[in-house]
Order: C-alpha cells, then sequence, then structure tokens
C-alpha cells in the first residue's frame, strides 16, 4: 500500500539513505583510490583524498611479483564448483523437504542451521590433519568440497524456502495432467523454481569467493585463491598499503561487476516471498 | 465409460482414521456430488479416487478395472482445483495444452482441442494470456478446459466454486451442470454448500466422520432423510428437530419438520409462541417462533405475509410431513 509521507521526511530519509550507503562504500573506494597511490602517499598524514600523483606502479608490481590469472582461476574454479556441487546436493534435500515434510524436517533444518553457529576454527585441525592425511592439502577439488559444505545448510534452507512458495496444488495438477516425475520437475517445477534457483547460485557464488579463513588455512600455492591473494601482500616484511590496496582491488572486482548486473535478481530473490 | 467403484476403502493419517471403511457404487455418466461439514472426509476421499493419496485399504475401481495402485497420471481421470492450481508460468494456450502434451498428442490434434474448449468455455480472446491477467471466473474456466480437452473417464471437482463471489457461483454452477449435460461424462463434484449439492446433483453422497451418512438423489434425500445427521444438514433453512415429551407423543425421540410444513395462523394451533426475527427474502419469509415448550421453530411463509416481532402466533405442524427418529437418530418409518 503506497501511504502519502511528508516531502520533508522524504527528504531526510533520502540523504540518511545516503549516508549509510556512503560509510558502506567508503572502504572499497579509498582501497580503490589507495591502489593508485605511491606507498610513501598510502600513508600519509593527513591522508591525501583525490589530489595526488595517480600511478599505476602498484599494479604493475603485484602483476610481475605474483601469477594473478592462477589465483583467479582457483577462485572461479572452487566458487563456481562449491555452488554447482551445493545446489546438485540442495536440491533433492530442499525438494524433500518441502514437498513430503516429516515431522522432523523442522528439526532437520534446525541442525543444518545450527552448524553455521560452530566457530569455523573448532573444526579447522580435523579437518586440515584430515586433508593432510589423505594428501588434499592445497588441491581445487578439496576447496570445492569444503566450501560446499560450508555453504550447504544457507543453499538448502533458501532453496526450501523458494519451493516452500510453489503451492503443492499446482504440482498435484500437473500430475492428474499426465505429467511423470521428470516431467513434472521439467515443465512446472523448474520453470517456477528459477529465480530462486538464480538467486540461490549467485549469492553463493559470493560468498565462496569471499571466503578466506578455509581458503588460507588449508591452501598453500597450488589452489590459493584470490583471498589467499589478498593475504600473500600483507607480508612480514610489513605492510604496504598501495600494494595491498591494488591486490584487494583486483581481487574484488570480477565480484563486485558479477554483483552488479545480478543485482537486479539478487534482490529479487533475497526478497522472494516477502510479498506475496 | 466411467463407472468407480469403491470398497471398503479406508484412510488413515498416523493414529487419525479420515475414513473408517467405505464403499461406494458410482455408474457411468452420474453426477455424483460428495457434501458433508469440514473435516468430514469429502476432500479425502476424492484425492483417493484422484490418487494423490494413498488408499490405507480396500479397493478402487475405475471402468472396472483395478485403480488401487495406479499412479494419478493413469487413472484417466481429470481434477479442478479450489484454487484453480493453474500454472503461472504459462499462458491460457499452454495450460489448456499441457495435459495433451504430456501424453504426446500431435500439434494439430493439440491446436484443434483447444480451439475447441475454448470456444466451449468463453475463453478465445484470452488465449494468450498469463493466469494472473484473468478474474476468478475465467480461471476457473481455463481449469475447467484443461480438464475436458483429454475426454476423461470422470471429472472431479473439489470445491471449485469457493473462492468465486456469489453471483459468479450461481453462474458457474449452471455452466457446469449444462458442461455435464453436454459431455455425458462421469463428475464427482466436493462441495461443503448443500445448495450446490441439491441443484447440481444426480445422487448426493452425504458424508460424516468419513462415514456414509446417506445415498441417494436429491429429493430422496431431502424429503426421506435416513438419520438425524441427514435431516439437518440438507435444506436451508435446516429442519426444525424437537425432542422430549412432544417427540414421545409421536413414538419417537426425535421429530423433524421442515419450516415449509408449519402452519402460522394468528388465532389457533398446536403451539403458541413469540415472533422473533423475520427473515424477508422476497418470494418468502422465513420467521423465527420463540415457543415456551420446544425452543425456536423456523416457518416458512409467504413473502407479502408481516409478522411483527414480538406478536403472538400459533404453530402447527402438518401431520403427514413430520419425520421421526429413534434414540440412534434413525429414521423410524
Amino acid at each position: 500500500m503506497a501511504r502519502s509521507v511528508p516531502q520533508s521526511r522524504k527528504i531526510t530519509f533520502t540523504i540518511i539513505a545516503w549516508l549509510v550507503a556512503l560509510l558502506i562504500f567508503f572502504p572499497i573506494l579509498w582501497t580503490f583510490l589507495t591502489s593508485f597511490k605511491t606507498e610513501g602517499e598510502a600513508v600519509a598524514v593527513p591522508p591525501h583524498f583525490l589530489f595526488f600523483d595517480w600511478t599505476s606502479v602498484n599494479y604493475e608490481q603485484v602483476w610481475d611479483r605474483s601469477n594473478y590469472p592462477l589465483f583467479f582461476l582457483n577462485s572461479v574454479v572452487i566458487s563456481i564448483g562449491s555452488t554447482v556441487l551445493g545446489l546438485v546436493v540442495a536440491i533433492p534435500a530442499a525438494w524433500a523437504m518441502a514437498f513430503s515434510p516429516t515431522k522432523h524436517t523442522k528439526d532437520v533444518l534446525m541442525w543444518m542451521l545450527s552448524t553455521k553457529m560452530l566457530p569455523a576454527v573448532g573444526v579447522l585441525v580435523p579437518i586440515y590433519l584430515f586433508l593432510r592425511n589423505v594428501g588434499l592439502l592445497d588441491t581445487r577439488i578439496a576447496l570445492v568440497v569444503i566450501m560446499m559444505l560450508i555453504n550447504l545448510p544457507i543453499i538448502v534452507w533458501m532453496l526450501f524456502t523458494y519451493f516452500k512458495e510453489i503451492p503443492g496444488d499446482i504440482l498435484e495438477a500437473a500430475r492428474m495432467d499426465g505429467a511423470t516425475l521428470g516431467k513434472e520437475i521439467v515443465y512446472i517445477l523448474t520453470p517456477m523454481a528459477i529465480p530462486g534457483i538464480a538467486s540461490t547460485l549467485l549469492l553463493n557464488v559470493i560468498l565462496a569467493w569471499n571466503e578466506a579463513f578455509w581458503t588460507i588455512n588449508l591452501t598453500a600455492s597450488n589452489a590459493a585463491p584470490l583471498t589467499a591473494f589478498i593475504a600473500s601482500f600483507s607480508a612480514p616484511e610489513g605492510l604496504f598499503y598501495a600494494k595491498l590496496s591494488a591486490a584487494s582491488t583486483m581481487a574484488i572486482a570480477p565480484i563486485l561487476i558479477l554483483g552488479w548486473f545480478s543485482q537486479k535478481q539478487l534482490v529479487r530473490g533475497l526478497t522472494f516471498g516477502a510479498v506475496k | 465409460m466411467g463407472s468407480i467403484s469403491l470398497k471398503n476403502v479406508s484412510k488413515v493419517f498416523g493414529e487419525h482414521k479420515v475414513i473408517p471403511s467405505l464403499s461406494l457404487e458410482i455408474e457411468d455418466g452420474e453426477f455424483v456430488v460428495f457434501v458433508g461439514p469440514s473435516g468430514c472426509g469429502k476432500s479425502t476421499l476424492l484425492r483417493l479416487i484422484a490418487g494423490l493419496e494413498d488408499v490405507s485399504g480396500g479397493e478402487i475401481r475405475i471402468d472396472g478395472r483395478d485403480a488401487t495402485e495406479l499412479p494419478p497420471a493413469k487413472r484417466g481421470l481429470s481434477m479442478v482445483f479450489q484454487s484453480y492450481a493453474l500454472y503461472p508460468h504459462m499462458s491460457v494456450r499452454g495450460n489448456i495444452a499441457f495435459p495433451l502434451k504430456m501424453v504426446g498428442e500431435k500439434k494439430e490434434v493439440i491446436d484443434r482441442k483447444v480451439k475447441e474448449a475454448a470456444d466451449v468455455l468463453n475463453l478465445t480472446d484470452y488465449l494468450d494470456r498469463k493466469p494472473r491477467m484473468l478474474s476468478g471466473g475465467q480461471r476457473q474456466r481455463v481449469a475447467i478446459g484443461r480438464a475436458i480437452v483429454r475426454d476423461p473417464t470422470a471429472f472431479l471437482f473439489d470445491e471449485p466454486l469457493s473462492n468465486l463471489d456469489a453471483a459468479l457461483r450461481v453462474n458457474m454452477r449452471l455452466e457446469i451442470s449444462e458442461l455435464h449435460q453436454e459431455l455425458d461424462t462421469t463428475m464427482i463434484y466436493v462441495t461443503h454448500d448443500q445448495i450446490e449439492a441439491m441443484t447440481m446433483a444426480d445422487k448426493i453422497v452425504v458424508l460424516n466422520r468419513g462415514n456414509i451418512e446417506q445415498v441417494g438423489s436429491p429429493l430422496d434425500l431431502y424429503r426421506q432423510p435416513e438419520n438425524l445427521f441427514v435431516a439437518g444438514f440438507i435444506g436451508s433453512p435446516k429442519m426444525n428437530l424437537v425432542g422430549g415429551d412432544i417427540a414421545r407423543r409421536h413414538d419417537a425421540t426425535t421429530i423433524g419438520f421442515r419450516p415449509e410444513h408449519v402452519h402460522i395462523s394468528e388465532t389457533e394451533g398446536t403451539w403458541k409462541g413469540k415472533v422473533g426475527v423475520s427473515e424477508h427474502l422476497g418470494s418468502d419469509t422465513f420467521i423465527h417462533v420463540d415457543v415456551p415448550e420446544i425452543g425456536q421453530v423456523t416457518a416458512r411463509a409467504d413473502g407479502e405475509r408481516v409478522l411483527r416481532h414480538g406478536s403472538e402466533v400459533w404453530l402447527t405442524p402438518e401431520e403427514g410431513r413430520i419425520h421421526r427418529f429413534d434414540e440412534n437418530g434413525k429414521a423410524i418409518r
């Protein structure tokens, strides 16, 4: 329902919204600006906001000193691989829980969510030792599986919520109309759940892309993604803010661009079902 | 052919026996209405016939063939849901064509049949619209169109009119009845609305707590209810039911008489009472009278008659129209 809001309140809220948005965006902007400063400018007090000698030397050095394409490729493989694997596991699970629930379905869902409440570091040692013993430390496959397991509760929960929105009557109607289970999935369920599946996919790619704890701890060089790439520039020899900023910008740029282009889908997915 | 036969069919959900054991014969071409209060098991029974629920025991035969274990798709039945259950991502054409597509019908055949169904249901101008762009009545027609294109053995209707407004409901009631005349196919129709049951059915099945209380034509049920439940459920306004000494005078535990079988007089009669609320429907007036020995009695007067609230009247039930029931609620004949 549209309510009439006084003009003064509209202006006030617009200003507040812009301030909050700027506050959230400022660290990214600052990182971006710093990446074009010299190391000296980067630590200057008071800091220079826009008026400094813009330079791309940090990007050249970062590119020369590390294998960015490999880190990038690892990030892509881990985030997309874990999300796709997660969907393969989660779609049947969410399907079963949404359309033929038992009295324990709610408990299972809560239990899955509760695993997210555990501090990750609590299971770091067993997982690290396990991977070391089976020889999977610093491999992409291990990271794909671990990332998938980490995000699985969220994937299942999101899909479950979307599937719940599909009225059971419609599936029953399809069954009455002669659809087999396969046809029911292809012609009715999937088209109706596509927005939900797409936003689940996007959100989880983003989550997996940005995940740093496991990727940094379980990789060294072969399977290290961009999060590890950033970390490698906050090295023991001291902080080089400008280079660190350049590395960070290179790491977050791809996912920011993806997020920018898919923001409509993301917002729609996240508010799906909130308003009928 | 579209005969359906249920033998000792039962359905149990966990501890809860929704349908203890039920047998019923439905003849080919009949319009059968399942009616009863909410929770009486009528929708469950329909879903058992459809195959959307598995029976806990008993046998379902469709067209003489054992269908107890068949999946819904193999039973050759069409269903119209209360919520319409249209496919929101498909056009009206896509919705109506869907059952034909599922059986792998040729494109020309699909096009022809969709066109025919659209003609019958006045949907020709809406074929390319999505369901959300249609009104409630049009959506219901699409749901019916989807049901008729595949020439089913029988149609199942699950309270199809309850989401429509009153005027539209009357129209759709007529349309469905006409459709039945035209197609001459078995229809099973579930409703809690006894007016729908009375106006549409060849045969009414009155259900209560998963049991059949009575099966018969609408007028049989109205004129000769077999028990108190049917007597009280069929008819609007309800039959007047009286127990105690008055019933004993008729050698019964309870007697019942319909509002139209009560004579109203301002001077003489069997019981004296005070006029309460009068409901003027135009053609008839239903008068609720407080009778000290009985309680409230509803009587029908013709639409012209005006009785003041609080005035005194005499009521006399027509002797030959009194229904008598024993202590178990069974009719005494």
